[in-house]
């Protein structure tokens, strides 16, 4: 029952769209701004220091992280692919490509890991053996923003394996889709903000 | 925008709305993320190079929002929420410039 001091209000039209969906993108406004300051401080970085950067491929495995990039890229379609599953009331299909987000997501970290390892372990810069978050301020920022991202994806994965899990329980369906769509806003997000960072990481 | 603008509403309410072509889109990327590794060790000056991949880095970031995030689709007043960040980003990137100009 309404309070006396609210009572008799009309509703405002909002933006057309269900409340999820705007909360996710007034979020991921916030984001936009997170990982602008972490591009923005490593273009000042390197700017200001350009000759304690590498050039690319000389430290950076580009072909393992273009697979990598390629894997985050397909995994964007078969997200989007489960929320259209999800709209035609198509059970089989949001299981399917649910598990394939989830795993494709899962292979993009352990890549990731694979990269980091070979970094520390077996690559050289500026003499000294292992190419790590201490290597300098290219070190410092490379593993600040590819962390920070890898995070990101983690926290993704952690959410596309409880969707997938709820799908199995036949929790998704053409009446319920806001969950996969709203998940899925935020993997796209992850998606892009990679796009940006491999090609300013480890191509420029 | 009218009630009736609101027809693309969102692609989840609108089941009767043709889905986009994804798998195209997926085809657009990897390309895209082909080409850029390809321009990236070009035998070309620096500055090309730059501008190459920053173009073809925002093309792959327009395709994925405009499509994988639905916004080519979504009501004027939800695009202006995604589009909220981006005068601050300017702002940031031309206050940054300014440092080397």
């Amino acid at each position: 029952m309404a309070h006396a001091a609210t009572a008799g209000r009309v509703p405002e039209r909002g933006l057309d769209v269900y409340t999820q969906k705007v909360g996710m993108w007034v979020f991921l406004c916030s984001e936009v701004m997170f990982f602008a300051g972490l591009i923005g401080s490593y273009v000042v970085l390197r700017f200001g220091a350009a000759d304690t950067w590498a050039e690319p491929g000389d430290v950076l495995n580009v072909p393992v992280t273009a697979f990598n990039t390629f894997l985050l890229i397909c995994s964007s379609v078969t997200m989007v692919k489960a929320f259209a599953a999800a709209q035609e009331g198509d059970q089989k299909g949001i299981k399917l490509w649910l598990l394939s987000t989830t795993v494709l997501g899962a292979t993009f970290l352990g890549v990731q890991v694979y990269e980091y390892t070979e970094l520390v372990l077996h690559r050289s810069w500026e003499g000294s053996h292992g190419f790590t978050p201490a290597a300098g301020l290219y070190g410092a920022t490379f593993f600040t923003m590819t962390g920070f991202h890898g995070f990101h994806v983690l926290l993704g994965v952690i959410c596309l394996a409880w969707a997938t899990i709820r799908a199995w329980r036949g929790h998704w369906g053409a009446d319920n889709t806001h969950g996969i769509e709203v998940l899925g806003l935020y993997w796209h997000f992850v998606d892009l903000v990679w796009i940006i960072l491999f090609t300013i990481v480890y191509l420029i | 925008m009218s009630e009736a603008g609101g027809h693309a509403a969102s692609a989840a309410d609108d089941h009767a709305h043709e889905h986009p072509r994804y798998m195209l889109i997926w085809l657009y990327l990897a390309i895209l993320t082909i080409l850029e590794v390809l321009v990236a060790f070009l035998a070309i000056p620096k500055w090309m190079i730059v501008v190459s991949l920053l173009i073809m880095a925002v093309w792959k970031a327009l395709l994925v929002a405009l499509y994988y995030m639905h916004l080519k689709f979504e009501p004027n007043r939800l695009r202006l929420v995604a589009l909220a960040p981006l005068p601050a980003v300017a702002i940031m990137i031309i206050a940054i410039m300014m440092e080397y100009v």
